[in-house]
């Protein structure tokens, strides 16, 4: 047990960290839209994994890749209304988990079980989440850039089709990698939650990232320690900590402004 | 005579299969300041995007040697979603081409040194569009390409803006194209206009290009008015 807690610990460090930091580029308007349906997009792959007995990681990662290339077609290539789409991926993956997921395996695929965290899965999603911070970090401010203006961006000869993919392929690697520890359901609470914490405390971009990283870490350390304390699933308690947390900020924050 | 920078021939863009521009020809020399005016919709933004390559077209657009392009989008958004500082925003540009210090840029814009530090979205409009100009600036670039830049700055603030745009562009004999649908700013300020509307495009120099009629065309209404007032 003990062994268990600590590998799901330091799952819970890197997965959190690298989760909030990537949420600072995801809040931006444009990749919002990605979010949604890649989310729910890992649910076929999971059920699947329960299914074959395979590491659910994997089976998110591989659906999710094809979340991500439709994605980035749809970015670049089409006018297709967006939020129909989301609606049609999101329907079209919780259906196909619910019909493939052998019975008594829902809870599992959709609130991730840390139980399952061994050394090694603990060592990959320490190593991979070092290896997406890094990429992140080169690409981050092309990404802000082509949020702030995607002409803007090409007149500075930033490849915007190229940095899109990469993103969304990190993004893809960290919705993977979270599967354990909330779920395929709930992957948005340590990308998102983070991300507009930090939003609402930060004057600036560095602040604003470096505090996405901490509310990712705190947020899922608080819940791994909460679900030893309670015996409940930890993803659970990691969202409603994370949500938590982000409600009592944003109290705080709108009667400091009422004040001032 | 200064040499030509700028070669346009018989270029066409096409949006959504409808012809926005066709079959145009036209010449920029250096230090040209060339307004570019029309009703809403007419096409001016499309010129633009197509001159700097972030459009598809046919025709010939050549530029007779490569040079540093800036642009100010027209109407870009303030800057809400993300806690950006001004000084984080310049630093969005890379270090590559920085030719001038921060201070000397800020200050040819009319900035201080301390909106440095500020967030970009506690900025007014003004400084905003100063801050864009800046930005574009800071990479001395020897074009610079300005979509209304006087949206939503009241008129005062226009004036300096102007005021701004005539000692950059004389201090650096830069050449500008500037987005406009403001008669009395070409007047004032352009060496060479270019008229777009729905199936008619004018071209030249401002006094000889702007005919009453061509005026009257390109805003539809008065056409009727001048004709009336010669009958």
């Amino acid at each position: 047990m003990t062994s268990h807690f600590l590998y799901s610990l330091v799952t819970g460090i890197f997965v959190g960290g690298i989760a909030g930091y990537l949420g600072t580029l995801m809040l931006l308007k444009k990749m919002t839209v990605a979010v949604d349906p890649l989310s729910h997009f890992v649910l076929p792959g999971v059920g699947l994994a329960v299914l074959m007995s395979f590491d659910p990681s994997l089976g998110a990662f591989a659906s999710i890749l094809l979340g991500v290339v439709a994605v980035w077609i749809l970015e670049t290539k089409t006018k297709l209304p967006t939020e129909t789409l989301i609606a049609v991926l999101f329907t079209a993956g919780v259906a196909i988990a619910l019909l493939i997921a052998p019975s008594g395996s829902l809870e599992e695929i959709f609130t991730g079980d840390i139980l399952l965290i061994g050394p090694w899965s603990a060592g990959i999603a320490a190593a991979a989440s070092l290896l997406i911070f890094f990429v992140l970090q080169k690409i981050y401010s092309k990404i802000i850039l082509m949020e702030i203006s995607e002409d803007l961006a090409k007149m500075e000869g930033v490849n915007t089709k190229k940095y899109l993919l990469v993103y969304l392929i990190a993004l893809a690697l960290v919705v993977a990698l979270e599967v354990k520890l909330v779920g395929g359901l709930m992957t948005a609470a340590l990308v998102a939650v983070p991300a507009v914490t930090a939003r609402l405390l930060s004057r600036n971009l560095r602040q604003y990232a470096v505090l996405g990283i901490v509310f990712g870490i705190v947020f899922s350390v608080a819940g791994i320690l909460l679900s030893q304390a309670i015996s409940q699933p930890a993803g659970i308690l990691i969202t409603l900590t994370a949500v938590t947390v982000f409600m009592v900020v944003f109290l705080l924050k709108s009667l400091a402004l009422r004040k001032s | 005579m200064s040499p030509t920078i700028l070669e346009i021939k018989n270029l066409t863009v096409e949006l959504d299969k409808e012809k926005i521009i066709d079959n145009f020809s036209f010449s920029v020399q250096q230090g040209d300041i060339v307004a570019i005016l029309g009703p809403n919709g007419a096409g001016k933004t499309v010129l633009l995007r197509t001159l700097l390559g972030l459009m598809p077209f046919s025709g010939q657009v050549s530029w007779l040697k490569p040079l540093r392009k800036g642009y100010v989008p027209q109407r870009l958004p303030l800057v809400k979603g993300i806690p950006i500082t001004v000084a984080e925003f310049f630093k969005l540009k890379g270090i590559k081409n920085y030719q001038e210090s921060e201070e000397s840029v800020l200050r040819s814009v009319g900035l201080e040194k301390g909106i440095l530090k500020r967030p970009m979205n506690l900025l007014t409009p003004g400084q905003y569009q100063r801050t864009l100009m800046a930005w574009q600036l800071m990479s001395n670039p020897e074009v610079v390409f300005f979509d209304e830049p006087m949206e939503g700055i009241d008129v005062s603030g226009q004036q300096s803006i102007y005021r701004l745009l005539e000692k950059i562009h004389l201090e650096k004999n830069l050449t500008i194209f500037l987005v406009s649908h403001d008669l009395s700013v070409v007047y004032q300020f352009a060496s060479k206009v270019i008229c777009l509307s729905r199936n008619l495009v004018c071209a030249g120099m401002p006094k000889e290009a702007l005919t009453a009629e061509m005026l009257g065309q390109l805003y539809g209404g008065e056409t009727k008015f001048y004709q009336h007032h010669h009958d």
